[in-house]
């Protein structure tokens, strides 16, 4: 669907009314593009994960469409679209873009409306958010511009070792602790790795130990405080990540519901308040909340 | 999404800064061409600059000069030069883009000053180690290079209060400049000509402070980014009249502005603190982004790092030493935080960002937990940029907005706290 005619379909003269129309949330991110579509109640009708590549506004129309398809509905009855993630400034035909900081917020407010810290692990960045029991950030950590210990480190070094990396998770699983690597450097660990296989050192140890480092790379940014929530795509495909962190701080460490698509799921709820204020009518998305 | 064309309001006065800065680089190149009777020294660019202005110097600054090569994004293509012959790309990147710069043999300057074929060779460099070890090392490798003397002072360090003996010991250094320089110059030191250019400097430095002061006013007539511009004859020329002319003129436009009600950022929303050093290649860049926020960067540490209050023409070694002995830079975590504060309450400041710079660990204040304890403190959100000053190499485009955006965000949860 070519980005006029998402444009065309989305053009607000023609829009419903509140009731009984849709919104939706884009996180175009740098490995993959999420779309979500909520109703009124903030259910999710549908939804999509797909490969970004390199031309991210299609990834992001195609991503939408499929979101569409999966609930059934068509874009002429989607009232408004949020953008998010990496790629939110080319979604040409989102109404309003948000950071997949605020995003990610939002979403797990969502499902647990109380103080927490998030953790998004995603393709090349990673965040640690507090919110305070309103929903309201009270500070926020990226990694730096380096990408050791996202979703890319974990792909480079599955590249590496010629394992899927959808093996991963269950490779780690066989380890009971992991070796650990000591370089933060993505290019020296895959060097530290290679090192490890001629000495020896069991596949599984290793993969585990991959994990570890992901996990001390997040536990560096900042302190863990309250409840801890985790999201992105890492632990969604890897939810071994989420029980590491927990040994490691010896805390509690949940996986949010639909981890992956906790950005643009955020993104739909910002998209939903931002159509309620228009319409004055924002009592009327005031429910549903768990 | 609705794009926002932003209205850039353009400050009048900017016509005369570059008069002033072209007439200042044509007439050290013209000395250097031994076209007018002259000689160079090369300075760092908080002191001893009046002194070497008394003995009749006209000054370079590489410091200057390097943020020249910082703000036409080109000295990530310098530095491996100097890296090659032993620099390493982590230290100062003033340095090494100046170095590489000198090695290639070409300046900026000849760009925008057609005529100019290169920086004007010193017959003396004085540096001031009250920033770094760094300045140093650079004067050194220059007076290795063009065979002339290295004079300089090396002030006690990161201090909570500056002591009178703190003081009695710069001044000593400060005196012992004196016969290389009458061996350079020629000249016997005349105190009065020293005098006179310490008069001219707090003039100077006065009107700069009450210039950068200016916008503590809400809505704010002029931002951080527009400092950077402007500050050129306050870092270079300070000592002589034509900084005190051009600041009374800026004074003038802006004070007009203030009173116009006319904000440099529409809509201004949020008032921001940068400290740290400028990202000189992305100033344009990052003034865009925060004004399509409604956000006005108001206040620096760095700009204000050129307010000289001690100066007092009446005890001209006293007061340089107290002024450039107790800047920001040369000073303890406490005494950082308390100048800070006064500042994020002086310009009403929502949040403060700070400029966590690859190469410029001294001027670089998020190292040690400053953020945290000022947040705690002051009840405001801080943000870290990891980038550099000159070199881009370090600077991560879309992680850097993407941080600024979540950061105004952030800011926005926190005004709905403030009003309830």
């Amino acid at each position: 669907m070519s980005s006029w005619r998402i444009r065309k379909r989305l053009d607000l003269d023609r829009m419903a009314s509140l009731d009984g129309s849709y919104v939706g949330g884009l996180d175009c991110g740098t490995t993959t593009t999420k779309a979500v579509i909520i109703d009124g109640t903030r259910r999710i009708l549908g939804s999509c994960v797909r490969k970004s590549g390199a031309n991210l506004l299609e990834s992001a129309e195609t991503a939408l469409e499929e979101a569409l398809s999966s609930a059934g509905l068509s874009a002429d009855q989607v009232r408004y679209i949020v953008g998010t993630g990496f790629g939110r400034r080319s979604i040409s035909f989102a109404h309003q873009t948000k950071t997949e900081i605020s995003c990610h917020s939002k979403g797990c407010h969502h499902y647990y409306p109380e103080a927490i810290t998030v953790i998004d692990i995603g393709g090349q960045d990673n965040k640690v958010v507090k919110l305070d029991s309103s929903g309201r950030k009270s500070s926020f950590k990226m990694n730096r511009k380096c990408a050791a210990g996202t979703g890319a480190f974990l792909e480079e070094m599955a590249y590496k070792l010629d394992v899927p990396v959808s093996e991963l998770e269950g490779l780690a699983r066989k380890s009971s602790s992991g070796t650990e690597l000591g370089s933060f450097c993505t290019v020296f660990t895959a060097t530290e790795v290679l090192d490890r296989i001629r000495g020896g050192e069991k596949l599984e140890d290793i993969v585990r130990g991959l994990f570890n480092s992901v996990a001390k790379r997040i536990l560096e940014m900042d302190r863990l405080t309250g409840r801890v929530i985790i999201s992105g795509g890492v632990v969604a495909h890897n939810p071994i990540v989420a029980e590491i962190i927990s040994e490691r701080a010896n805390i509690e460490v949940e996986i949010a519901p639909h981890p992956q698509e906790m950005g643009a799921f955020g993104a739909a709820l910002f998209a939903a308040e931002s159509v309620a204020r228009e319409a004055g009518e924002e009592d009327k998305l005031s429910v549903a909340r768990r | 999404m609705s794009e926002r064309k932003l209205l850039r309001k353009p400050i009048q006065a900017a016509k005369q800064l570059g008069e002033v800065m072209r007439d200042y680089f044509y007439r050290m190149d013209r000395i250097a061409k031994g076209e007018e009777e002259g000689r160079i020294a090369w300075c760092t660019s908080t002191g001893p600059g009046e002194l070497l202005q008394a003995f009749g110097f006209e000054v370079h600054y590489p410091e200057n000069h390097g943020a020249i090569l910082g703000s036409r994004r080109v000295a990530a293509d310098y530095i491996p030069l100097a890296n090659a012959i032993g620099y390493s790309p982590e230290i100062c990147s003033y340095l090494t883009s100046d170095v590489g710069c000198y090695l290639k043999g070409e300046t900026p300057l000849s760009q925008a000053y057609p005529g100019i074929e290169s920086v004007p060779k010193p017959d003396v460099l004085a540096y001031n180690t009250q920033q770094c070890r760094d300045v140093r090392e650079w004067f050194e490798y220059y007076g290795r290079e063009f065979n002339v003397p290295v004079i300089g002072i090396n002030p006690p360090r990161g201090m909570e209060q500056v002591t009178a003996a703190n003081v009695d010991d710069v001044v000593q250094q400060i005196r012992e400049l004196i016969p290389p320089l009458e061996r350079v110059s020629g000249e016997k030191f005349d105190i009065d000509r020293f005098r006179e250019s310490m008069r001219l400097s707090r003039e100077c430095s006065e009107l700069w402070g009450y210039v950068l002061g200016l916008a503590s006013n809400v809505p704010a007539p002029w931002t951080f980014f527009d400092g950077c511009i402007h500050m050129g004859p306050a870092v270079c020329l300070r000592g002589t009249q034509e900084p005190v002319d051009y600041y009374r003129a800026l004074k003038e436009e802006l004070e007009q502005r203030v009173a116009d009600g006319i904000a440099a950022v529409e809509n201004e929303r949020f008032r921001i603190y940068w400290e740290g050093m400028p990202i000189w290649g992305k100033l344009r860049a990052l003034s865009e982004q925060f004004s399509e926020l409604d956000s006005c960067v108001v206040v620096s540490t760095y700009c204000n790092s050129w307010i000289f209050s001690a100066f007092d023409e009446q005890r001209p070694f006293e007061s340089m030493a107290q002024a450039y002995t107790e800047i920001f830079i040369n000073r303890s975590e406490p005494a950082k935080e308390v100048y800070v504060e006064g500042l994020v309450r002086e310009y009403k400041v929502d949040g403060i960002v700070f400029h966590d710079a690859k190469t410029c660990p001294n001027n670089s204040n998020s190292r040690y937990g400053m953020p945290q304890r000022l947040q705690d403190k002051l009840g405001i959100p801080t943000l870290t940029l990891d980038a550099d000053l000159n070199d881009l190499r370090m600077y991560s485009e879309e992680t850097t907005r993407t941080n600024i955006e979540a950061f105004v965000e952030q800011l926005e949860d926190t005004k709905e706290v403030r009003s309830g």
